[in-house]
């Protein structure tokens, strides 16, 4: 039978392409099984089904609108009183989505940055001690000492160590971003999720920004949305490509990037979507 | 050519939008004067009264704010006339700070309830509930408090019931929903992410609450509790219907007592113009508007602190 190339072309390309993650080196940490959130009644995350391996980079991507926010902010429950959110959260091999897990703690090993910088009205020690005092760290010295390491994994110290009393919200934007990831590490989570932490920064902070993530990648994993390709190409070692709600693709960066296996996907990453 | 002054004509000929413009401001410049010359008529006629007494009936203002004994028209021991304005000085600031502080818990809960805790049972009962007392007039809560809290209170305390607990009773429930509503919009400027902040490093609920939230809203929540002050020290009328007007330093808290609006209300229609009696009355008016100014002031300057922020 004639089939045309294009078609056969269309037909080689699957409808959805999600893989199982197996290095031994980062085995899997955070993974979500049939996830579902609905606003109300509306779904606006139908079955995220993604595996994240632990001191990695994973980037999720896709058109605005898709479902990213929505689902990051499901896997530390910020969405708690907002949406719905049905399925699996898995862990450590424990389902933090069910309604006995105490969210506060939870949340204290999966730490988040938004899209808006969003420090407190207060000074720069003081954001970044907030949490801390919260959890009973009050000792000076031991305040002093996370201060500066935090401040110093999120490549801030040098220039804000002689202003630590000042208001935070004389900060640059970029400035205040990576106070923002200060704060959040402070508390030593294990995963920082992250929503778009870039789209309100310049490009030389945007640089100094991936920069810093990938230093980070030695303590943290990382999940990060974006809606920069570029910057998804440019820091994580996978990818997922977003699409109406619905996780279309996951694989390595290299492959989504390259040879992605959905024409969805192919047709976003190189531009031609609409 | 042409074209060029063709349009150059056409630029420069005030079109309609423009004139339009300019009678706009016309009108409402000529309104903003009008009121410039109201409020400054109005703050010229109480103060050149109220400076009578000490100008035209040689009283000092220091035996005015200072004496303890009101009672115009008779000389006292030393034949000076009896002005001293201190006991309803004393009986305004209480009862104004009393109610003050027993309203600012109360609206703060509610706020935080309305707006945090429960914002849909807040929006829907609370909210229009607080509106709703904001509206009812003055002598209603008055009325009420002539025949509900005086009573209690006398059956209670013993004596009349009449004196500063049930006027502060009365303002207590006279300036929560004010207190409260502007405490909920102070609540609700509080930026989301803030919160999100907040919860997203772990903070409970409580904790986002009282260290955040409250912290940042701390501007507009002083601003509510001192507009709900000036509200409960220049109400008149409730208060007079329950306080006892006697102009006596306030002993006890439940002993009749009088504040300056109280005493201005029942003494203003029972003396001549241009008595000494008469121009006393217009130096308590006089006092009560210095101190409005001085709540309008502090409102502002707390405005201004929490933008600086
Ligand atoms: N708080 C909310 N209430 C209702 N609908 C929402 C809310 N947040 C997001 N949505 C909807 O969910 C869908 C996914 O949004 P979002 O997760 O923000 O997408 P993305 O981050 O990929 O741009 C959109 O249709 C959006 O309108
Ligand atoms: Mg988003």
């Amino acid at each position: 039978m004639f089939v045309n190339n294009d078609v056969k072309n269309a037909m080689a390309m699957e409808e959805r392409h999600v893989i199982k993650l197996s290095d031994p080196d980062h085995p899997v940490i955070l993974s979500t099984e049939d996830l579902h959130v609905y606003y109300g009644k509306k779904e606006a995350l139908f079955e995220g089904d993604l595996e994240f391996a632990s001191n990695q980079i994973t980037a999720l991507i896709g058109p605005s609108g898709s479902g990213k926010s929505t689902y990051l902010r499901s896997l530390n429950r910020m969405n708690d009183r907002i949406a719905t959110v049905t399925g699996k959260i898995m862990y450590r091999g424990v389902d933090i989505n069910q309604p006995s897990i105490d969210v506060y703690e939870m949340r204290r090993r999966v730490g988040m940055v938004f899209q808006r910088p969003n420090p407190f009205a207060k000074s720069i020690y003081d954001n970044i001690a907030f949490a801390l005092r919260l959890r009973g760290v009050t000792g000076k010295h031991k305040l002093d000492e996370i201060v500066e390491t935090s401040l110093k994994q999120a490549a801030l110290w040098d220039q804000v160590k002689d202003d630590l009393n000042k208001s935070a919200l004389a900060l640059s934007g970029g400035q205040a971003q990576r106070l923002c990831i200060a704060r959040a590490i402070a508390i030593k989570p294990d995963i920082l999720l992250l929503d778009e932490p870039a789209s309100a920064l310049d490009p030389v902070s945007t640089g100094q920004l991936e920069d810093t993530l990938l230093s980070l990648k030695e303590h943290y994993t990382i999940i990060i949305v974006t809606h920069n390709m570029q910057q998804a190409a440019r820091i994580s070692e996978y990818t997922a490509f977003f699409n109406q709600g619905r996780v279309l693709e996951y694989d390595t960066t290299s492959h989504i990037f390259t040879n992605p296996s959905v024409q969805v996907t192919s047709d976003y990453v190189s531009g031609n979507f609409g | 050519m042409k074209t060029t002054e063709q349009l150059e004509a056409k630029l420069k000929r005030r079109s309609k939008a423009a004139k339009l413009e300019i009678w706009g401001r016309l009108v409402s410049l000529t309104a903003l004067m009008l009121i410039v010359a109201v409020v400054v008529a109005i703050i010229g006629f109480v103060a050149s009264k109220g400076i009578a007494t000490f100008t035209s009936n040689h009283v000092s203002l220091w035996d005015f704010l200072s004496g303890k004994s009101w009672n115009p028209g008779v000389n006292g021991a030393n034949g000076k006339p009896e002005v001293g304005a201190l006991p309803m000085i004393v009986g305004s600031f209480l009862i104004t700070i009393l109610s003050a502080i027993v309203a600012t818990p109360f609206a703060i809960g509610t706020a935080v309830f309305m707006n945090e805790i429960s914002p849909n049972k807040g929006a829907k009962i609370l909210q229009p509930v607080t509106e709703l007392l904001v509206g009812i007039p003055s002598v209603v809560y008055g009325f009420i408090g002539l025949s509900v809290v005086v009573p209690t209170t006398r059956a209670i305390f013993g004596g009349s019931g009449f004196g500063i607990l049930s006027g502060t009773c009365v303002l207590f429930v006279m300036i929560l929903p004010t207190v409260t509503s502007m405490s909920a919009d102070a609540l609700r400027a509080v930026p989301r992410y803030y919160r999100e902040a907040s919860l997203a490093l772990g903070a409970t609920q409580w904790q986002t609450i009282y260290k955040v939230v409250l912290r940042a809203a701390t501007p507009g929540l002083m601003t509510a509790v001192v507009f709900g002050m000036a509200r409960a020290f220049g109400e008149a009328l409730a208060v007079q219907m329950v306080i006892g007007n006697a102009a006596l330093m306030p002993n006890s808290l439940v002993s009749p007592s009088s504040t300056l609006t109280s005493v201005l209300t029942t003494g203003i229609g029972n003396t001549v113009m241009g008595s000494l009696q008469n121009n006393a009355l217009w130096s308590l008016a006089l006092v009560l508007l210095f101190m409005s100014l001085v709540f309008n002031l502090i409102i502002r300057l707390i405005g201004r602190k929490g933008r600086l922020q």
